[in-house]
């Protein structure tokens, strides 16, 4: 029994990584262009596919092509934010919500069209590997992924605390005006905020591929427990979006593993309504960061 | 002149805001923007710090023109606004909302000693660098936004009502602390409703009603007038 327990929240943690990297992108662009994304599961769509033809047309090992698949989705957000989402910035809500949802659709459209919905799958010599420890079991493939999508967050950390460009981004989040007058360019802020978010669904994407079918509408899955993630941590909090996405990951393990194998989101919901009931604001409750 | 408006107008939607307003300061000179609450004293600083797009009228710094660049190009100048309210990154630390005050590339190089100049400045900012800046209190807020602008290493310190909820005791210490930065070579355009106050530190004022100068002169010369001793300094 305590066994099982352990290799749920185990299991949960280690996909909780995952969700970490597309909530934090979320929150990120939420808290520093106050816009909210819609499509940044697409973005992990896109970076699966890439990182699968990376794979099968290269050669290029899925976890590699990181670094391919990370510059390419920053410039790919620092064109959405420059030629898109700038128009629509200092209009009210609705633009800027169509914008972003339009870009999803298009997204998943275009992806149907280009690959079909076919299951894309790339295979490597960890696909199957685990780690067992005493009786618990450690999909190698899925630690990699938990590893570095920790090792991303705390790099995204150490960006908005020690450089300057990181620390406009969040006086920038906290104050756009008074940004300004420090003389920091908010379109320039606001196209890093883009391609960061967009770098780190890149990463889940090429993390995901090892032992994550590519398909259209991969980014739904994720997109949803980060909405839910970003919520639950409140609104533009970087560390809180980080703290529940493996929270919801845990508790979406746990519900599988002790109610059913379709209760996960169940759980997961139940979860973001008591919060809302309960602290609207999001477990870290008041401002954003 | 160090900055000159000619003629500025301006409103905010439909609702006039400023009219033909001109007011100058000099390289090195402490000048006043009087007047009661609604005025138009916060409107002309937002107007030079491009925050409020004008609707005729120019503003020159340094003999360039400034309707037609964005605020963050505007400070690149060297022209500091201190906001009303404070207004500090509430989030970051006293010293990351310093640094970030020099973020400006005529700055950034400067940084250290700045840093150093504020904090000999205001001592009590040293002592809680590492404090988050939303936990102080009004008067060290207040502290903390006037040496962010200094960090600018401006030529021009633009302040918004730097006494605005301020106790007694702690608007003295702030216009001792201005005065101290002014005979450094800054010049300064304060904006204030505590007229007899702003009238001990500035060489000359303007004083707005409804958008619009209704009054100017060396400050001893307003601070003897009739009008104002009756309209500001309830005499």
């Amino acid at each position: 029994m305590l066994e099982t327990l352990a290799q749920a929240v185990i299991n949960g943690l280690l996909i909780g990584g995952i969700y970490a990297l597309v909530s934090i992108g979320v929150t990120l662009i939420f808290g520093v262009v106050k816009i909210v994304n819609f499509a940044q599961g697409e973005f992990v769509m896109i970076g699966m596919y890439l990182s699968f033809f990376l794979a099968t047309q290269f050669a290029v090992d899925p976890v590699v092509s990181l670094v391919i698949t990370m510059p390419v989705l920053f410039s790919v957000g620092v064109l959405i934010q420059h030629f898109l989402i700038r128009r629509v910035l200092g209009q009210n809500d609705m633009p800027q919500i169509f914008l972003t949802f339009a870009l999803s659709l298009l997204l998943v459209n275009l992806a149907l069209m280009l690959f079909s919905a076919n299951y894309r799958t790339v295979h490597t010599w960890y696909s199957d590997e685990a780690l067992h420890l005493g009786g618990l079991y450690i999909p190698l493939a899925k630690l990699f992924a938990f590893a570095l999508a920790m090792v991303l967050s705390a790099a995204l950390w150490a960006f908005l605390h020690t450089t300057d460009l990181g620390k406009a981004m969040r006086a920038a989040a906290q104050n756009r005006e008074v940004a300004q007058l420090m003389g920091i360019n908010p379109n320039r802020v606001f196209c890093v905020a883009l391609g960061v978010a967009l770098a780190l669904a890149g990463a889940a994407g090429s993390l995901l591929m090892p032992f994550y079918p590519a398909y259209p509408l991969v980014g739904q899955v994720f997109v949803l427990m980060a909405f839910v993630a970003v919520v639950l941590g409140t609104l533009g909090n970087i560390l809180g979006a980080l703290v529940a996405s493996l929270m919801m990951g845990v508790a979406e393990s746990l519900g599988i593993q002790f109610i059913g194998a379709d209760s996960g989101l169940i759980v997961v919901f139940l979860m973001l309504l008591l919060t809302l009931a309960l602290r609207p604001s999001g477990l870290a409750g008041g401002r954003a960061r | 002149m160090l900055l000159e408006l000619s003629q500025v107008s301006a409103s905010y939607g439909s609702v006039p805001a400023l009219g033909n307003v001109s007011i100058t300061v000099g390289e090195g000179e402490a000048v006043g923007l009087l007047g009661a609450n609604g005025a138009g004293k916060s409107t002309t600083l937002r107007a030079i710090s491009g925050l409020v797009r004008l609707t005729s009228g120019t503003i020159t710094f340094d003999g360039a023109k400034l309707a037609a660049l964005p605020p963050h190009k505007i400070t690149e100048l060297g022209i500091a606004h201190v906001p009303e309210g404070r207004q500090v990154f509430p989030e970051m630390s006293v010293q990351e909302n310093l640094e970030i005050g020099s973020y400006a590339p005529r700055a950034k190089a400067e940084r250290a000693r700045s840093l150093a100049l504020v904090y000999a400045i205001f001592p009590r900012l040293a002592e809680r660098r590492g404090q988050l800046a939303g936990t102080m209190s009004g008067g060290e807020q207040q502290m903390l936004a006037v040496g962010r602008g200094l960090m600018l290493k401006p030529r021009l310190l633009m302040l918004d009502e730097p006494s605005l909820g301020l106790a007694p005791v702690m608007t003295d210490v702030t216009f001792e602390k201005i005065q101290e930065i002014h005979k450094l070579g800054t010049a300064i355009l304060l904006v204030e409703q505590n007229v007899s106050r702003a009238l001990t530190l500035v060489e000359r004022a303007y004083v707005l009603e409804s958008g619009r100068v209704i009054m100017q002169g060396q400050s001893a010369e307003l601070a003897g007038n009739k009008d104002v001793q009756t309209a500001y300094l309830g005499i």
